[in-house]
């Protein structure tokens, strides 16, 4: 099979009645900013440890307003913090700021 | 219901259509996909149908592109649509159609945005002036293409050559149609049905003869989205999307798609190859794709025009079972050439997908 650089995701359902949503609601405490993103992706696009890691802000943002905090937490440990995704967020959303929020609630939480 | 009733409800879904007198923009991508589609737009409607419709090569670009991509402040796409409509009043128009979606979406957008904000269009005004000495009216009617395809659907079917049939069997084609999110997604009311019951296409399909198929993703997005394609690392949002449709329409065999969008007709089509690569999947019959067609395509095709005339081996996804189907007579020996009988390149074969 040919390689493009990007793959198809599955189609999948979820029951936002059924999610929780504390990880996030505690991201907006901290990070109110957290809120203005629009899932451009321009952080994907500039991320150096993107390509080989998958590592995405959007994507990590996507997964804790979906409660999937485990995933989030797996993209995170590949974050180098070299902060290229702040530069270009069109939001003016400070991202390496939000990452090292989130490491820092997911430290409290394992306490 | 009522019989009454139901048509008083629909009457408050239809849109106005001017009968003559337009000023046409162009699409920027369309001239570079699908540049017949609007060649044979403008020979059927001013050959055909004797229709007055002018167009400038002093047109650029909407801005909507950029617009939608974050490169440009809405002030500075208002400030490109404000020339266009200056270069409309200077060659004495009222009626705008376009030929792109995002275009139509984007000059529908300026247009309402003004009429909340008239302070904005006066900062326009000003901007306008200040680039280059012109002075704009706002069209006293915008319409897409499509519009004026569907409002003239029975005259081309009065013409029409060919029907979208099964040529042996004298079954209707079943047919998906694809209508843009900027033509009415956004601004219910400015199209012909609205954002709940859009039929422009599904009115020029079964007005050809076709069958219209109705399933569940329908409505969905054909997954172009812009920055979901531009930007490399969210391309895997435009295939999921893309690949969601296909996936949802596959049960019931479509013959073709008709969509009346720029990005959709290239979208649905070139993904069908990638979708292959990727999964070893293919939604057409024996291993083709389904050939995804602009409604200037299948108007052209209806009338009888050479299937090559009209750009069909642009497409990824191979025509000729299409065409046979119908009974469309078409030489493959000239599939390739271009203006005066000169070769143009063919292009090399998937490893999947099947073609001709």
């Amino acid at each position: 099979m040919m390689e493009f650089g990007f793959s198809i995701s599955p189609s999948s359902t979820m029951n936002l009645d059924k999610v929780d949503f504390s990880l996030y609601e505690r991201l907006c405490e901290v990070e109110p900013d957290a809120k203005k993103c629009m899932a451009c992706g321009s952080c994907s696009a500039t991320c150096t440890a993107g390509p080989w890691t998958g590592m995405s802000v959007r994507k990590v943002i996507l997964d804790i307003q979906r409660g999937k905090e485990m995933e989030a937490a797996r993209l995170l440990k590949s974050c180098m913090l070299c902060g290229k995704c702040s530069m270009v967020c069109p939001r003016g959303i400070n991202t390496r700021h939000l990452i090292l929020s989130l490491c820092r609630i997911y430290k409290e939480e394992e306490k | 219901m009522i019989y009454q009733g139901k048509q008083k409800i629909w009457s408050d879904y239809q849109k106005e259509i001017p009968d003559d007198h337009w000023f046409y923009v162009r699409s920027c991508i369309r001239q570079s996909f699908f540049p017949a589609s609007e060649k044979y737009f403008l020979k059927i409607c001013r050959d055909l149908l004797g229709k007055d419709i002018y167009e400038t090569e002093h047109h650029t670009t909407c801005g909507g592109i950029a617009y939608h991509s974050d490169t440009i402040p809405q002030e500075t796409a208002m400030t490109i649509v404000a020339r266009q409509f200056a270069l409309m009043k200077e060659a004495g128009y009222k009626n705008l159609v376009t030929s792109c979606i995002t275009s139509f979406g984007n000059y529908t957008e300026i247009i309402e945005t003004w009429r909340e904000f008239p302070e904005l269009e006066a900062k326009i005004r000003e901007n306008l002036w200040k680039a280059c000495r012109r002075e704009f009216d706002i069209p006293k009617y915008v319409a897409h293409a499509s519009d004026l395809v569907y409002k003239f659907r029975d005259d081309i079917a009065g013409m029409a050559k060919f029907h979208l049939v099964d040529g042996v069997t004298g079954e209707p084609l079943r047919v998906v149609e694809h209508i843009g999110c900027h033509y009415s997604k956004m601004f219910p009311h400015k199209g012909i049905g609205g954002a709940e019951y859009p039929c422009v296409l599904s009115g020029m399909v079964e007005s050809w003869g076709g069958h219209v198929i109705d399933y569940p993703e329908r409505r969905h997005c054909c997954g172009f989205g812009f920055r979901q394609y531009l930007v490399r690392a969210n391309r895997g949002y435009s295939v999921s999307n893309t690949h969601k449709k296909f996936e949802s329409m596959e049960p019931y065999h479509p013959d073709m798609i008709i969509t009346n969008c720029p990005g959709c007709p290239y979208f649905l089509d070139r993904w069908q190859y990638v979708i292959s690569e990727m999964e070893g999947k293919t939604y057409g019959q024996n291993g083709y794709g389904i050939p995804a067609l602009t409604y200037e395509e299948v108007a052209g095709l209806v009338l009888g025009f050479d299937p090559w005339d009209l750009g069909l081996q642009i497409h990824q996804v191979a025509v000729e079972p299409l065409l046979e189907k119908i009974g469309i007579p078409y030489n493959s020996k000239t599939k390739y050439l271009g203006l005066n009988g000169k070769e143009i390149m063919k292009p090399g074969l998937p490893t999947v997908l099947k073609c001709c």
